[in-house]
Formats: C-alpha cells, sequence, structure tokens
C-alpha cells in the first residue's frame, strides 16, 4: 500500500498564532482518511496548505512524490488534487450544469466534450434534473453537492472534501455517503475529507487523523481513535453532548 | 435567467430571433431613409455601443472594474492619427500598431493590478490613474499637438475608404461593423473555454482557482482583448472627427460615458451595451435639441440627465433593461424551458 499523498511536518502561524504545527500524515492510495478535531484545530488551515491557497512556513506536501508545496491551486488542481469548500463557493450567477462545466474544462480544452462530462458527473451527483437552474437558487443540500460536482469534474486523483456532510439531515447525509463511498469503491477515488458528522466519519474512513490546537494528537483505524483518552477529552466529548 | 443561458442568444426565442434581425435590417438601411442629421446620431450610438461592449469584456465577463477606459480610446486615437499625419500610413494599417500600444497600456495596468493583489475599487482607481496620467502627459507631446490638440488632414468630398476619408454614411456602416463584429466576438468568446474561465472568475475568484484556473492569465487576457476592441473605437473616432484633444479623449467623463450605456442595458449580457446605447444617447440628443429650441442655455444638463438615468437603472433595474425586457417579452428562454 503506497501513499498517493504524503503531508510532512507542516507547519504555519498566522501573526504568531500556530494555525498548524508539525503536521504528518499520509493518505494511502484508493482510501478515505478522515480529519476530525474541535473547531479552531487548524483542519482547513491544512487543507490550504495542501490544495495550495497559501504557501506553509515549513514542512511539504508530496502528491504520488511529486512535490506540491508552493504551488498555486490552479497547478495543484493540475496535479491532481481537487477539494471543495466548507463555505460552498457556486458560481452563483452560472447554471449548475456550466458550473460544473468550469471545472472540467480544467483537463478538457474543448467545451462539448467538458459539457458531457459535466453532465455524466451531474447524473452521479443527483443534479441532472438541475443543471439548467441558475446556482445561486439552489439549496444548502444541492450546493453542497454541486462543489463536490464541480471538484469531481476536475477529475482528481485525490479528492478533499471540507465539512460537505455539516447542515444536511440524515437522510441526505446518507445519500451522500452512499455516493462516496461508490466513487472510492468503484472508481477507486482517494479521498480525504474534514467531517463532524461522526456517524459517516465511522462509516466511511479507513484511517482517522485528529488535530488539536493545530497539533496531530491521534491517527490510527476509526475504531482506535475514538477510544483514545485524548481524543475523547478534546473532541468527541463536546461532540457527544451534541 | 442566468448564466450564458441568460447572456447569449443561444437560447433565444423565435420572436428573439424576429426582432434581432427586423433591427440588423433597420439599422443596415437606416443611411437611406436617415436624414443627415440622424446619421450623425446613429453613428454616435453605434460607437458607444461599441465600446460598452469592449468595456463589458472586462467588467461583465471578467469582474474588473475599468473606469479608465478612455485612455485605450485615446491611444488608439493617437496612434493612428500619428502614423496617418506623419507617416501617411492608413488607419487599417496603423489599427494594428494602435491596438497593440493599447494592450501594452492595458498589460502593465493588469500586471501591477494582478500581481500585487489591487482588487476591486482599488483597480478601478489604478485604471483611472493610467488615464489621467495619459490625459496630462499628452498635453505636453508637441509631436502630436500638445494641449492645442491634434488635427487630421481633411479635405472636402474626399472618398478614400482605404484611408478611412469619406462621408458620413461610410463612417455609419463602419461604425455598425464593429458593433455587429463585436457582438460575434463577444458571443464566441463565452461559449469558448476562457469564457467560462473568465465567468468563474467573476463569480468565485477562489473557486476558479480551485478549478485549475489560472486566475493572472484569465483576468490579463480579459484586459488585453478588451483593451485592444476598445483601442479599435479609438482609431474609428480619429478619423471620424478628425481632431484629438488630450482634454476630452482621456477624460474622466468620457471614461463614465463610456461605461453607461452597459450599466443601462445590463452588464454582463451580450445585448446589454447595445441597448444602453439606443437607450441614453438618442435621449441625451433629444435633450440637447430641446433645450436648445427652448433658447436656454443650460450646460451640464446631459451629464444630470445622464446621471439621473443611472440612479432609475440602479434603483428600479440594477441588472440592466436588457435581461428585464428579453424576460418580459419573452426574447429568449428562461432556464428549464427545454430548447
Amino acid at each position: 500500500m503506497t501513499a498517493l499523498l504524503e503531508v510532512e511536518r507542516l507547519s504555519k502561524r498566522f501573526r504568531g498564532l500556530k494555525a498548524v504545527s508539525e503536521v504528518s500524515f499520509a493518505v494511502p492510495e484508493g482510501r478515505i482518511l478522515a480529519l476530525i478535531g474541535p473547531n479552531g484545530a487548524g483542519k482547513t488551515t491544512t487543507f490550504n496548505l495542501i490544495a495550495g491557497v497559501f504557501p506553509p512556513d515549513e514542512g511539504r506536501v508530496t502528491l504520488k512524490g511529486r512535490n506540491l508545496t508552493g504551488l498555486k491551486p490552479n497547478q495543484v488542481c493540475a496535479a491532481g488534487i481537487g477539494r471543495t469548500f466548507q463555505i460552498v463557493k457556486p458560481f452563483g450567477q452560472l447554471t449548475v450544469e456550466e458550473n460544473v462545466v468550469v471545472g472540467a474544462l480544467a483537463r478538457e480544452r474543448s467545451v462539448e466534450t467538458a459539457r458531457r462530462q459535466a453532465r455524466a458527473v451531474l447524473e452521479r451527483l443527483e443534479l441532472a434534473d438541475q443543471a439548467s437552474r441558475p446556482a445561486r437558487s439552489l439549496t444548502l443540500p444541492d450546493r453542497k453537492r454541486l462543489e463536490v460536482a464541480r471538484a469531481l469534474a476536475t477529475r482528481p486523483t485525490l479528492l478533499l472534501l471540507d465539512e460537505v456532510l455539516a447542515g444536511l439531515r440524515p437522510t441526505e447525509v446518507d445519500r451522500m455517503v452512499e455516493v462516496l463511498r461508490d466513487l472510492n469503491r468503484r472508481e477507486g477515488l482517494t479521498i480525504l475529507m474534514i467531517e463532524h458528522v461522526m456517524r459517516a466519519v465511522m462509516a466511511l474512513s479507513d484511517r482517522v487523523v485528529v488535530l488539536d490546537h493545530g497539533e496531530k494528537i491521534a491517527d490510527g483505524a476509526p475504531a482506535e481513535v475514538v477510544a483514545d483518552p485524548r481524543v475523547v477529552e478534546s473532541y468527541l466529548g463536546a461532540e457527544a453532548l451534541d | 435567467m442566468s448564466g450564458l443561458s441568460g447572456m447569449v442568444p443561444s437560447g433565444i426565442t423565435g420572436r428573439g430571433m424576429a426582432l434581432l434581425v427586423l433591427a440588423a435590417l433597420g439599422l443596415a438601411v437606416a443611411p437611406f431613409v436617415a436624414d443627415r442629421y440622424l446619421v450623425s446620431v446613429l453613428t454616435t450610438v453605434l460607437w458607444f455601443a461599441y465600446v460598452g461592449q469592449a468595456w463589458n469584456v472586462m467588467m461583465g465577463f471578467s469582474g474588473l472594474l475599468s473606469l479608465g477606459h478612455a485612455l485605450y480610446v485615446g491611444l488608439g486615437a493617437y496612434v493612428s492619427a500619428a502614423l496617418f499625419v506623419h507617416f501617411g500610413i492608413g488607419p487599417w494599417a496603423g489599427m494594428v500598431l494602435a491596438m497593440l500600444v493599447s494592450v501594452v497600456a492595458g498589460c502593465v495596468i493588469g500586471f501591477l493590478g494582478f500581481r500585487f493583489g489591487v482588487k476591486g475599487v482599488h483597480f478601478a482607481l489604478l485604471t483611472i490613474a493610467f488615464a489621467e496620467v495619459a490625459r496630462i502627459g499628452f498635453d505636453h507631446i508637441t509631436w502630436v499637438g500638445g494641449s492645442g490638440g491634434f488635427f487630421l488632414p481633411v479635405e472636402a468630398g474626399a472618398s478614400d475608404p482605404l484611408n478611412l476619408r469619406g462621408s458620413p454614411v461610410l463612417f455609419y456602416y463602419v461604425a455598425l461593423a464593429l458593433v455587429v463584429g463585436a457582438l460575434f466576438l463577444s458571443r464566441a468568446l463565452l461559449h469558448s473555454r476562457l469564457g467560462y474561465q473568465w465567468l468563474a472568475v467573476r463569480e468565485e475568484p477562489d473557486a476558479a482557482e480551485a478549478s485549475g484556473v489560472d486566475l493572472f492569465r484569465a483576468r490579463m487576457t480579459a484586459v488585453a482583448v478588451s483593451s485592444a476592441l476598445t483601442a479599435l473605437g479609438g482609431v474609428f473616432q480619429a478619423f471620424y472627427f478628425n481632431n484629438l484633444f488630450p482634454e476630452q479623449v482621456f477624460s474622466m467623463g468620457r471614461s463614465i460615458e463610456i461605461i453607461l450605456p452597459a450599466i443601462v442595458g445590463g452588464i454582463g449580457t451580450l445585448v446589454g451595451p447595445i441597448l444602453g446605447a439606443f437607450i441614453l444617447t438618442p435621449l441625451g440628443e433629444a435633450l440637447t435639441f430641446l433645450i436648445e429650441a427652448g433658447g436656454l442655455d443650460l450646460p451640464g444638463l446631459k451629464q444630470l440627465f445622464y446621471g439621473a438615468a443611472l440612479v432609475v437603472i440602479v434603483v428600479f433595474r440594477p441588472e440592466g433593461v436588457w435581461p428585464w425586457l428579453a424576460r418580459r417579452l419573452r426574447l429568449v428562454r428562461q432556464p428549464g424551458e427545454g430548447a
């Protein structure tokens, strides 16, 4: 089992505040890894460091052995990493289909071919019947699905999902979990997800990494991690009260 | 109405197409039925429609607010006029260099803005600054007349279309060709890969970048296309009016006049800038005519009128007249209505 994504001793400070501190983990090819932790633990910052939103102060990120550190987001996308945004960022005035076409055009020069690929992705995410609606008119669950669709259309080898299940009703969570499991099992898509919905984390992930105050405090199989006293204290204890 | 479906006549209805053909026919035969004055007004309308379309590529398609488009008009005008007066090079050849100079200026502004993260209103200020520097600078370039103005030789009754010398009707058709050309070019661009990327950058730059779009490149191409097209408007202006004054050509007021039709008609739409020019210019002309007929001397009333028109639009139709009209008259298909 080889690592597709390797994050080594990644650190980032914002005005002296340690957002991420020497975080290392690896995502094996074809697996689903969940990144969990309390709010402000540095999960989204870690995502942004991987996706090239800003460069790390120290450490490096490699995909299939290729160093991605310091690349811009569009170059990271070209390298094979697709991402969603925690606060959804649809191209509001464009239609749902046009949103996904933009993603497909990352690897496709012909608009016609990109449109065909976009339709296929929309079918997959059960958004086909919304294709010609303006993206801004979608409900939150559909916007979350659109985020995934647009990222998938860039044909990534690794998909970064930032809380795509947050705010969804249990039935909607189950539908999304099914779609993600299917993408992983049938197409071998590797997924790194930030997630608070523990039910989905337990159902989907092969491995769980826990961050707290910018540091990694646990890394292992889901069942082991949730039994870890440090994890329970810093994160799950609080969550369990919800 | 949204996105490409709302902007591009690909979703045009039969009724919309009929109206489009009728308008095109009307404009094609206009000089045969209209008098000299009306032809000159229509030429002005078409000129504003054209430069409005050029500006729309930056603001409407890519979300880059330029308030200094007079810069590109002026550079295009002065370069082509200087080539003609000093070297005898006609406008058809001269326009290539005119566009090139404009694109270089645009790319300098773009580079400064996009490399150093100058965004939104601050980017707009940068565009104003460059236009103002040009306005003051050209006052002192005596090679092209300085503040005293630069004049192209005029021969009465000359007819030399190859050098863009001829009757007002010639200029009318050249302006019409520019508008039609810009319309088809804009449409083709919007349907291209680049067009999708522009719209994505306009809507959500971060998400566009995460979807593989090179923000710097996308924005620079928008500036380049827009400045090149606008320069052609400048070439036209130089040979139509035969005189250029930095105070007018590069003025802030001119930059504003350029963007008003697009705002009134509908930013980001294909038809908006054209419709806006057809609404604003004739109304402005009629106002001037009425004031003069009434024997009044009220300088600045036209500007006041433009200001009022803008307020009305911003308050009642912030998306512009065209999207509303197209919906009301069912000129384009609504999303979800099928092909």
